[in-house]
This record gives structure tokens, C-alpha cells and sequence, in this order.
């Protein structure tokens, strides 16, 4: 952007000094080219809207800057495109390796929009303002026929209705998190290359650039550190967040549907509290909540529950239940909100009350059954019975 | 004299009346019995459809019916609201038993032919019934309370004392953690929902059919809605006790009014709807148990 800059002040300088020069010369393609009708033989529009150049970032610059090609009137038809890189040395490295190299698929003007009315991206008539990156970007990644020709996911959708799409397209937050703003501008790389910011390993310090507090916190906490250990299974911030469809987090649904996230590692302690009452209302949703994982162990900074630091630290726990449950006790905390039933072991007391009420729901259903069923056989037994042989009385 | 069981398959409480004379009817409960029994099974089945969705969250009918409730915290506001109506009925009905028994002796609450407690009588019922299921033995007479009907009471009875207790315990945790141990406050909820669903599963299929579905009452026993049921019913059902009344010349003080045809209907279309309620609920959770 530097040697744009460079080059629209060299410029501005020299429309001083030669501007009837240069309105004679683009005065003298748009003498045709003004035409909006214009075409070129496979029946192209080559038509250029000269007020609207002018008041584009490229306005200052002549018609033959960019194409070269042509230095006499009357001129050949133009076969070489125009190359951007001659200005934007930088942008045309970034776009090297990068997943929209190819020029042909990714054309300049394929995200920067029309050649000949390219704004600054400060600037609300811009294609990559920020808050028409995700619409430009959408343009693609939108679309059904792009996520099955690359099997990529149609984001758009899920990125509009996400916590990051409301701010920008209902607020008109600048600071909201865009494409470009996680991805990059023309240097993206795919998630999987290591050096991406959207590889799983980068990704903390990709949000951290907004989230910065949360980052530090996470940092901290077991996942960051196992992520900075190179435990790839440890999840980022992607992974309970979503990447695109990123929900307030203390919205109901973005809080019924995390539970199993945590459960699709942490299997056994999401089993055991399914079976608590925290769970079971949980699951049923509603206006009042029920304490979720997090609520207990933390959400960004989770630490072992042997750091006195932690909110299951033994020493914390009247304090952490005491949120919801006002007059939570040291007794009271000797509850286990993962309790297994099934385990004699570890919970003996619970094994045998459950069995014993299981022995007696079962065995008090099973006589009584029977009972029933032999008593309405019998009984029908009986009302036959009765009613062949009054039959046989009014014969 | 026209055969009882006749009049019985004939019409119940309702039927006309197929012998010569008027129609006679008998008291068996009083007014303030059948308020009772309506505030039980209507708090009753108002526990059994916001329990049911708790015990079993994870069925698509529970969160289905949450969210067209307005989510647990409309559940568990029901659930709390009929828990406190059963319980005020629970001590209505304790400080009624208190009165008669030991405030105004009256004889009979705690022992003999006409107490709900169990007798050595009810033991030999059972096997005496038992032996007639399967054609041993003749039919054994019964008296006011058969024993299937006094093991009701005592289900309802003990059920009441451990799901309330249990379930008052999750209510006030932090209260009743000043007295119980931490691992009963696990224990509750085992005990709290074992002991509904045992509740819900034998009121929903062994006492409807028991007391309402089968051949002899089918569809319905009309007598805990109207209170009185016929003379032919009543000799038919408890032949012990109607003896004893004639033995004892007692017969026309349980005479009583004939019931009126609108409360019959209207009764059946209630009785009707929480047979339904309980029979689709019955069905819910055997899918979501054994599913």
C-alpha cells in the first residue's frame, strides 16, 4: 500500500504541473471509450465511465499507465491484461502461495471489484471495506458451487448470522471481525499449512488479536498450555466457538448446544453429568440455566482441580457452588456433580441405593403384572361364562 | 333377586336399575374423600408430566414439550406448584387420620374390617385371589378395603413421604445440607426419580386397570367421583362388608342420594382425560425407557 501511496502523491504532484496533458490524453480514449456502448469484436463492453475513473484512487493515472500495450491511436485490439503488479509489487508477493494464486481463477478485480472504479479500502464505495469484505468475499465462499468445486464450506451464510456478522452488518462496527481480519488479505493460506493464521496452533493468537484478554486466560489454562505443548487434540478457540457461526456465549442455544463439545473429549465426566439434575434440566432449555461445564471448571483459564487457583479447588468449592446456590455449605459441597451410580467403587453408597430402588421398581411391576393379567383373563373367564348361560336361560 | 353380577355388566353406578323397586345407592366415600382423591390425581399427573420430561431429557417429546412450555423453568415451576398442592393435601389428609384416631378415637381407623392398615385377612385374600386366577379355588369375600386397594393407599402413602422428602431435599439443598451428608444429596435424586417412576408406572397401568379398565368395572368405577354406588355393586364387589351391615341392621344409615346424571358426565369426561393423560404418559416413558 506504501508504493500505492508513493505513487498517487507523485502523481497528485505532477497534475499540477502537466494536468492539460493528461485530461487531453484520457479525453482521447474516452472520445470512444466514453461510449457506453461500446464493444470490443467478441462482443466485451469496453465502455469507461470517465467520471466515475476520476473519482477513483486511480483517477489521477492515464489510460496508457496501466495499459501499456497501447501507444498509437488508431491501436490493436488489446491482448495482454493489464498487470496490477507493476504498481502493487507487494500484494502480487502476497497472492504467491497463497490459495487464490492462480490469476486466471483470482483476478485482481475479483475482490477489488470494476478495474476502472477501484476505491481505497478506507473508503464506503470500496469492495474491501471493511464493512463489504464478508458481501465480496461471500461472492464465492457463499455458494453451493464453490463449496462442492474445492469442497469448501459455504461460510458466508454462517458467518453473517454469527456474533461477528451482526456487529458488522447491524451495527456498522469497523472493529468487527471480518474474512480479512482472521484470513488475511492476499496472503491466505490454507488452515492446514502450518504458517496459516487459521492453523489450529495459531489460532489463539489470530483471536488474541481482538480477544486479548480472554488469549492470556487461555494461555494460562490447560488447553493453552497443552496447545503450546504441541498436543494438537487440545482445543482452540474454534473448537467450542465455531469458526464462522460464532454465537454470544451466554445465549441460551450457544450454551445448550457446548455441553457436548466438552463431551466429545471429556466422555466419562460428560456421561456422569448427564445422569445429574444440572444435566437433565439443562438439556430442556428454557430462561432459567443450570450449571454447564464451564460454569464449574472455567471457561478459557480451566486448571486442574489440585491448582488452589482453580474454582473445583477443594478450598473454592463453597465459593463456586455458592454462585447459584446461595447458603451452599461444606456439606453441601460434598456433592459430586459427576457421580457414578454404576460404579460401586467409587460410589458405593449410590451403587446400592439405586440398585435397591431399581429391585424394587422392577420386582413390585413384575408381580403386580401378573397379577393384573391373570386377574382380567379370569375375570373375562367369567363374564362369558356368565352371559352363554343367561343365553341359554331366555332360549 | 336379580343376579349382581348381571346389574354390573349391565351399567355400574349409572345403570338403571333391573329389579323391581327403585334403584338403591350406598355410600362408600364421603364428599371430602372424592375432593381428595381429585386433588391427588390431579397434582399427581401434573407431577408425572413435568417430572417425566426431567427424567427423561434427552427424548425429543421432553424437549418438545419444554420448549412449547417455555423451557424447564416453566417445568420445574409446575413441578414445585403441585408438589406443595399434594403435600397440603398429604397434611390435611395426616391431621384428618390424627383427629378421628386419637383426638376422637373413633374406632376402626387403625385395626379392624374397616382400616386401610393391612390384616392377616388381606394375606389370605391374596392368595385366596391368586388361587381363583387360576381356577384353585373359589372367590374370596371382601370387605370394605380389598387388599390391592389398601396396597394402593400404602404406595401412595409411602411414596408421598419419599419422593416429597427427597424432592424437598433438592428444593432447599443448601438447607438440608446442614443436617444430611454431601453423598445424600446425590442419593435424592436416585431415590427421587426410582421412586416417581415406579409411581407413575404402577398408578398409569396396575391401578387403572385394576381399579378402572377391568371386565367388572370397565371403563370406568364411577364410585370415587360420585361417592355412592348401587346395591347390586355393592354386594357384588365387598359382600363381607354389605353382610355385615345387613348382620348388623346398619344397611339404610349408608343409603345414599341417587347421583345426577349431569355430574356422572361430567365426572367421566374428567376421568376420561387423566386416564388418557396418564395412559399417553404411560406410553412416553416406556419408549424413552427403553429407547
Amino acid at each position: 500500500m506504501k508504493c500505492v501511496s508513493t505513487i498517487a502523491l507523485a502523481l497528485g504532484a505532477l497534475l499540477f504541473a502537466a494536468a492539460p496533458l493528461r485530461a487531453q490524453g484520457n479525453s482521447d480514449c474516452l472520445a470512444c471509450h466514453g461510449d457506453a456502448g461500446m464493444q470490443d469484436a467478441s462482443g466485451h463492453s469496453v465502455s469507461v465511465d470517465g467520471h466515475k475513473f476520476d473519482a477513483s484512487i486511480h483517477g489521477p493515472l492515464q489510460c496508457k499507465d496501466c495499459h501499456t500495450a497501447i501507444k498509437e491511436y488508431p491501436h490493436p485490439e488489446q491482448k495482454a491484461p493489464v498487470k496490477c503488479e507493476t504498481c502493487h509489487a507487494d500484494e502480487a508477493a502476497g497472492l504467491v502461495g497463497s490459495v487464490h494464486a492462480d490469476g486466471k481463477d483470482h483476478p485482481c478485480t475479483s475482490c477489488h471489484g470494476d478495474a476502472h472504479s477501484i476505491f481505497p479500502k478506507s473508503d464506503p464505495k470500496s469492495a474491501v471495506y471493511p464493512l463489504n469484505v464478508p458481501r465480496t468475499c461471500g461472492q464465492c465462499h457463499g455458494t453451493e458451487g464453490m463449496a462442492k468445486k474445492h469442497g469448501l464450506a459455504s461460510v458466508y451464510p454462517l458467518y453473517i448470522d454469527s456474533i461477528h456478522g451482526f456487529a458488522l452488518s447491524k451495527e456498522g462496527l469497523l472493529v468487527a471481525a471480518n474474512c480479512q481480519t482472521c484470513h488475511g488479505s492476499h496472503h491466505i493460506l490454507s488452515h492446514t499449512d502450518p504458517k496459516s493464521a487459521t492453523y489450529k496452533v495459531n489460532i489463539p493468537a489470530t483471536c488474541g488479536k481482538c480477544h486479548a484478554g480472554i488469549a492470556t486466560d487461555y494461555e494460562q489454562g490447560v488447553h493453552g498450555k497443552a496447545i503450546a505443548a504441541g498436543h494438537l487434540d487440545a482445543p482452540v478457540c474454534s473448537d467450542c466457538h465455531n469458526a464462522h457461526a460464532i454465537l454470544q456465549p451466554t445465549e441460551a442455544v450457544f450454551r445448550s448446544q457446548s455441553t457436548p463439545i466438552c463431551g466429545n473429549c471429556h466422555k466419562e465426566k460428560f456421561s456422569t453429568y448427564r445422569d445429574t439434575f444440572h444435566s437433565q434440566l439443562g438439556s430442556l432449555g428454557g430462561y432459567v440455566e443450570t450449571a454447564r461445564c464451564w460454569d464449574c471448571h472455567g471457561a478459557h483459564e480451566i486448571l486442574p482441580a489440585s491448582d488452589p487457583r482453580s474454582p473445583i479447588n477443594k478450598a473454592n468449592l463453597v465459593k463456586t457452588c455458592g454462585r447459584c446456590h446461595t447458603g451452599a455449605n461444606e456439606s453441601f459441597v460434598q456433592y459430586q456433580p459427576h457421580a457414578n451410580a454404576h460404579n460401586r467403587k467409587l460410589n458405593p453408597a449410590l451403587y446400592y441405593i439405586g440398585l435397591f430402588m431399581n429391585l424394587l421398581l422392577v420386582s413390585v411391576l413384575t408381580f403386580f403384572v401378573i397379577h393384573t393379567i391373570l386377574w382380567l383373563i379370569r375375570q373375562r373367564l367369567e363374564q362369558v361364562k356368565r352371559k352363554s348361560t343367561e343365553g341359554g336361560k331366555h332360549a | 333377586m336379580p343376579d349382581p353380577e348381571q346389574t354390573v355388566a349391565a351399567g355400574g353406578a349409572n345403570g338403571a336399575g333391573n329389579g323391581a323397586g327403585p334403584q338403591r345407592f350406598f355410600t362408600r366415600f364421603t364428599a371430602a374423600q372424592r375432593y381428595m382423591h381429585g386433588v391427588l390425581f390431579s397434582s399427581f399427573l401434573g407431577l408425572a408430566a413435568t417430572g417425566l420430561p426431567m427424567r427423561f431429557s434427552q427424548s425429543f417429546w421432553a424437549r418438545k414439550f419444554a420448549s412449547a412450555v417455555g423451557g424447564f423453568g416453566a417445568i420445574i415451576f409446575f413441578h414445585k406448584l403441585c408438589a406443595l398442592v399434594l403435600t397440603v393435601a398429604f397434611l390435611i389428609h395426616l391431621k384428618d387420620i390424627f383427629t378421628r384416631g386419637i383426638v376422637n378415637r373413633e374406632k376402626g381407623i387403625f385395626w379392624g374390617p374397616n382400616s386401610m392398615v393391612a390384616n392377616w385377612k388381606d394375606v389370605k385374600d391374596l392368595v385366596g385371589h391368586m388361587r381363583w386366577f387360576v381356577g384353585l379355588g373359589k372367590r374370596p369375600t371382601f370387605g370394605r378395603y380389598a387388599y390391592w386397594e389398601k396396597f394402593d393407599y400404602w404406595a401412595v402413602f409411602w411414596g408421598m413421604i419419599i419422593i416429597g422428602f427427597s424432592g424437598y431435599a433438592m428444593w432447599f439443598a443448601p438447607f438440608f445440607a446442614r443436617f444430611l451428608p454431601g453423598w445424600a444429596l446425590n442419593a435424592v435424586l436416585v431415590v427421587h426419580s426410582e421412586e416417581g417412576l415406579l409411581a407413575i408406572l404402577f398408578i398409569f397401568s396396575i391401578h387403572f386397570v385394576n381399579t378402572h379398565l377391568r371386565p367388572d368395572t370397565f371403563p370406568m368405577d364411577m364410585v370415587v367421583f360420585t361417592g355412592v354406588e348401587s346395591e347390586a355393586e355393592f354386594k357384588h364387589k365387598r359382600p363381607e362388608e354389605y353382610d355385615k351391615l345387613v348382620k348388623e341392621g346398619k344397611l339404610e344409615s349408608r343409603v345414599g342420594p341417587a347421583p345426577a346424571t349431569w355430574w356422572i358426565n361430567f365426572a367421566r369426561v374428567i376421568g376420561f382425560t387423566a386416564i388418557l393423560i396418564g395412559l399417553t404418559l404411560l406410553v412416553l416413558t416406556l419408549s424413552a425407557y427403553f429407547s
